[in-house]
């Protein structure tokens, strides 16, 4: 690459437009500037990939600190053969469902509730910011302590790590409405059940969605932590028995399925926003 | 939930229909708790160990502060914190900044950085426990991990937003290069990046909790509250969690603070003229 293009100046596309946008726009129109992206993002992995080969198959690094990529390739394989991967996964799946379920339901509530009625939000809302300074892992402790080490501590955290920011997320949307779409909706004389199902709730979608995608994101990582340090079975789990029989080819493996499920959530989401916020248009 | 939305004439007429002034409103549900709390021992609703009188807690804070335990383990925990921090915070500035400049380095680097960043935080804590230990080496690689992250997407993508006009503009004032670095993108960028420290000064003080847990080793807060748990002193559960939250919440209002300091000149450059 020319010397001068390398500080990358955000070129001037369109200017208002977020760049990310611009680039993907470019990208359709040049067809071979999109092929050398994807050759560039190559290099990388597979350099690293090859260090970590040439590092274990000389030996430079002991097995028991970082085994060799086919190690863990052939741990992998074997781990979803015996059908062990998948019974983990779906103990898993099972806890970030029923605790996501709870924050989902909790955190819409409590959110909604503290928007639509002030008197609530001047009652409950400092104590609810005073709850959610104490980060999750602040709260384990306390938590083995009052429920034990069983299935509902678990959905107990995984609940909280995904109530709060749903619950801020719908608070702060549905408070951030546009008095004037209120008063339009005043003017036409809704009713109250109007104004909330045409006006507010349509208006506060983004956001809460947003809360909505943060709080499944945070079930996740409460998830791994939980079963990292009081589990018997799940994905932390296995990565914490691996550690403790020095099978690191294990732990890279379940580590490597955590990012893989984490990832696959991630893009999930971002597909059903696509069909959830589909009716806003941009503008006239 | 009588009068439904919130305007500001309904909010006014709710306030005034109720007799609680509003700024005492906020404090009736934690009063009402510990007075249920209180009740719950008082009037022994429960045998449970676990159900420690309140005066206990209290007199386990007041142990805990006198002894200098406390002081012990705040000041090793917050002396990880800062320092995996800052080790975090630097070289992601470094790396958000090199992604966002550079096309040739995003494409180089990006996918991987992206395929990386997916792999939930914690599940490299029993990585780092084989490569650096368990003693504070371990836990300061895992914290600066953990600020690496948010500093790196926030730097970036505060770059990459970076108004064309504005650099149009350096274009035309013919900047040299370094210059369009510090008085152009920089600046513009500036919101974003704060925002990233920000959230890696939040993410920083959750590892940092979970390092303690996980890497169990020395002292810190993270290690009274689990020496609590083991025991079952409830007491000292209790108020390790009030002191977690606290420094939560102080780190949180610091980095407000500066950060409200360090962009004030924002709201002011256009009245400055």
């Amino acid at each position: 690459m020319a010397a001068n293009d390398s500080l990358a100046l955000p070129r001037p596309a369109s200017a208002g437009a977020a760049p990310e946008h611009g680039g993907k726009a470019q990208r359709h129109w040049r067809p071979g500037l999109h092929h050398a992206a994807w050759l560039l993002a190559w290099p990388v992995p597979l350099a690293l990939l090859l260090a970590w080969y040439v590092a274990a198959r000389f030996a430079w690094i002991p097995p028991q600190v970082l085994p060799a990529p086919d190690a863990v390739w052939h741990t992998l394989a074997e781990l979803y053969q015996s059908g062990e991967l998948q019974a983990n996964l779906a103990v898993s799946a099972l806890r970030v469902a029923g605790g996501f379920a709870l924050g989902l339901a909790g955190g819409l509530a409590l959110g909604v509730a503290m928007g639509l009625s002030p008197g609530f939000r001047d009652y409950v809302y400092p104590t609810f910011k005073a709850f959610s300074q104490v980060p999750v892992l602040g709260w384990l402790p306390l938590l083995m302590l009052l429920v034990g080490i069983d299935e509902a501590l678990k959905i107990i955290l995984i609940a909280k790590a995904s109530l709060v920011p749903i619950a801020l997320n719908t608070y702060k949307g549905i408070q951030n409405v546009p008095t004037r779409y209120i008063e339009v909706a005043r003017v036409l004389k809704f009713t109250r059940w109007q104004l909330l199902s045409r006006v507010v709730f349509p208006a506060a979608a983004a956001p809460v969605w947003n809360g909505i995608r943060y709080g499944l994101t945070h079930a996740w990582l409460a998830l791994v932590v939980v079963e990292l340090l009081a589990s018997s079975e799940g994905l932390g789990y296995m990565i914490v028995y691996g550690r403790q029989l020095f099978q690191l080819d294990m732990v890279i493996a379940a580590v490597i399925v955590v990012g893989a499920v984490g990832f696959a959530l991630d893009k999930l989401l971002a597909l059903a926003e696509r069909a959830v916020l589909r009716w806003r248009k941009p503008g006239l | 939930m009588a009068d439904a939305i919130t305007t500001p004439t309904t909010r006014s007429a709710s306030a005034r229909a109720v007799r609680m002034p509003r700024a005492l409103r906020g404090w009736v549900l934690p009063v009402a708790l510990i007075v249920l709390w209180w009740a719950a021992v008082r009037f022994g609703w429960s045998t449970s160990p676990l159900l420690v009188p309140v005066s206990k807690v209290w007199a386990t804070a007041v142990q805990q502060v006198r002894s200098g335990a406390l002081f012990v383990a705040l000041s090793a925990s917050l002396w990880r914190d800062l320092a995996g921090f800052a080790l975090g915070a630097s070289v992601g500035l470094v790396f958000g900044t090199a992604l966002g400049l550079s096309r040739l380095f995003e494409q180089l680097f990006g996918p991987t950085f992206h395929t990386i960043k997916q792999i939930s935080l914690f599940a490299w804590i029993p990585l780092i426990s084989v490569w650096f230990g368990l003693g504070d080496t371990a836990k300061v690689v895992f914290l600066s991990l953990a600020a690496f992250f948010p500093v790196v997407l926030n730097t970036f993508e505060g770059i990459r937003g970076v108004p064309a006009d504005l650099l149009e503009v350096a274009r035309v004032l013919k900047y040299s290069r370094w210059q369009v670095l510090l008085r152009v993108v920089l600046p513009s960028a500036s919101p974003s990046i704060f925002a990233g420290i920000h959230l890696a000064l939040i993410y920083a003080w959750l590892a940092t909790l979970g390092a303690e847990y996980m890497l169990v080793s020395g002292k810190g807060i993270g290690n009274t509250m689990t020496d609590g748990r083991e025991n079952f002193w409830m007491d000292l559960v209790i108020f390790g969690v009030i002191v977690v939250g606290l420094v939560g919440f102080t780190l949180n209002w610091i980095a407000s603070r500066i950060e409200s300091r360090l962009l004030a000149w924002r709201g002011r450059s256009v009245a400055a003229f």
